[in-house]
């Protein structure tokens, strides 16, 4: 979900620890989302419990950020175009240029690494040339080398991710 | 051929054969920020985008059989709900078997993403990517040590980038017309 694009630092913000049913749903339906009139419904009964029960969970995750939403995952570069791209940015300047790539629309994800290639973005837009158009501003706005990765080849099925509760 | 090589030639396939239309543009932009929650959400859905019910939902399957929309479901935050490392591992693979072998590791259920990149010599020489989540750096570290068993011989090189921090994260936000979002 869109929100505001707060940093935080990965020491901080407590885990969010779900309960019984917050757990079957994220265990049970990160795939396979009924595409029925009444899918929460139909959600509600494998887990015996009432429709507005699982509306709730989903909606007080949703509000808790342990999910970012109900919804698709779509196919990188299905209609649109992306990639990912990489810079080593002077350690004094990084917060600058962060936030002159965040100041980007278009930068969806953005990412500080352990590595001297410290700063990992993602770019998307409408067509390849708004994509290429915006590393090259950033390049001449930072007068750093951005590498561009952009995807030849994705594999994953994608069947969500298990979480192995302990 | 084996599974992961079938599935990598299957959405190649899907990719060259389907290509969404201005409906189904309509509809991916109109949930990008999640199905609503309301009981029947494909009613309000239609009604955002001037479509039926059925409309949407066959279109929701069309999108699904064809490979352009993964799945359909919750989508977790790995990071609120306790997995604090993220790494991103890297490997240098002989490019002659890259692409099966990146097929066998995207297939891996602890990664949630694997992509095959262009190298930038001499700056980066890694072509494969395999995102790698757990609760700490020593869970990670055991995961990216799986990978590297089923890569052997294949693999010169590798290193895992951890985030440190997230310094912008947002959903799919698309003008219509785009919904190419490749993630981390």
């Amino acid at each position: 979900m869109s929100g505001p694009a707060t940093p935080y630092p990965v020491d901080e913000a407590r885990p969010y620890t779900p309960g019984a049913l917050e757990k079957a749903l994220l265990d049970g339906f990160q795939d396979g989302f009924p595409l029925t009139e009444r899918p929460y419904r139909a959600i509600a009964e494998k887990c015996g419990v009432s429709e507005e029960d699982v509306v709730a969970a989903i909606a007080r995750m949703q509000e808790a950020k342990a999910i970012s939403r109900v919804g698709a995952v779509v196919r990188p570069n299905t209609a649109g175009a992306s990639t990912l791209a990489a810079m080593a940015v002077p350690p004094e300047r990084l917060d600058d240029v962060a936030a002159q790539v965040n100041g980007y629309d278009q930068v969806t994800h953005n990412y500080e690494r352990e590595h001297e290639l410290n700063l990992w973005f993602v770019v998307t837009a409408t067509g390849r040339d708004m994509v290429d158009n915006v590393l090259q501003d950033i390049e001449t706005a930072t007068g750093l080398t951005v590498l561009d990765l952009s995807l030849v080849e994705d594999y994953h099925i994608d069947l969500g991710f298990p979480l192995q509760w302990t | 051929m084996n599974a992961a090589a079938a599935v990598a030639a299957q959405s190649d396939e899907a990719r060259a054969a389907f290509a969404l239309d201005d409906l189904d543009r309509r509809i991916i932009a109109a949930t990008q920020s999640g199905l609503p929650l309301t009981p029947r959400p494909y009613h309000a859905v239609a009604e955002t985008v001037g479509a039926t019910p059925d409309d949407v939902i066959a279109r929701f399957n069309r999108m699904l059989d064809s490979g352009a929309i993964r799945r359909i479901g919750v989508i977790p935050n790995h990071y609120r709900l306790g997995f604090r490392a993220n790494g991103m591992s890297v490997w240098d693979v002989d490019d002659a078997t890259a692409s099966v072998l990146g097929g066998e590791v995207g297939a891996l259920d602890f990664v949630s993403h694997a992509y095959l990149r262009p190298r930038h010599l001499p700056e980066w020489r890694y072509n494969l990517f395999a995102m790698v989540h757990g609760r700490d750096r020593g869970e990670v570290e055991r995961k990216v040590r799986n990978i590297a068993d089923l890569l052997g011989d294949a693999c010169r090189a590798n290193d895992i980038l951890y985030s440190t921090r997230i310094l912008k994260k947002t959903g799919l936000r698309l003008s219509p017309g785009a919904n190419g979002q490749e993630r981390t």
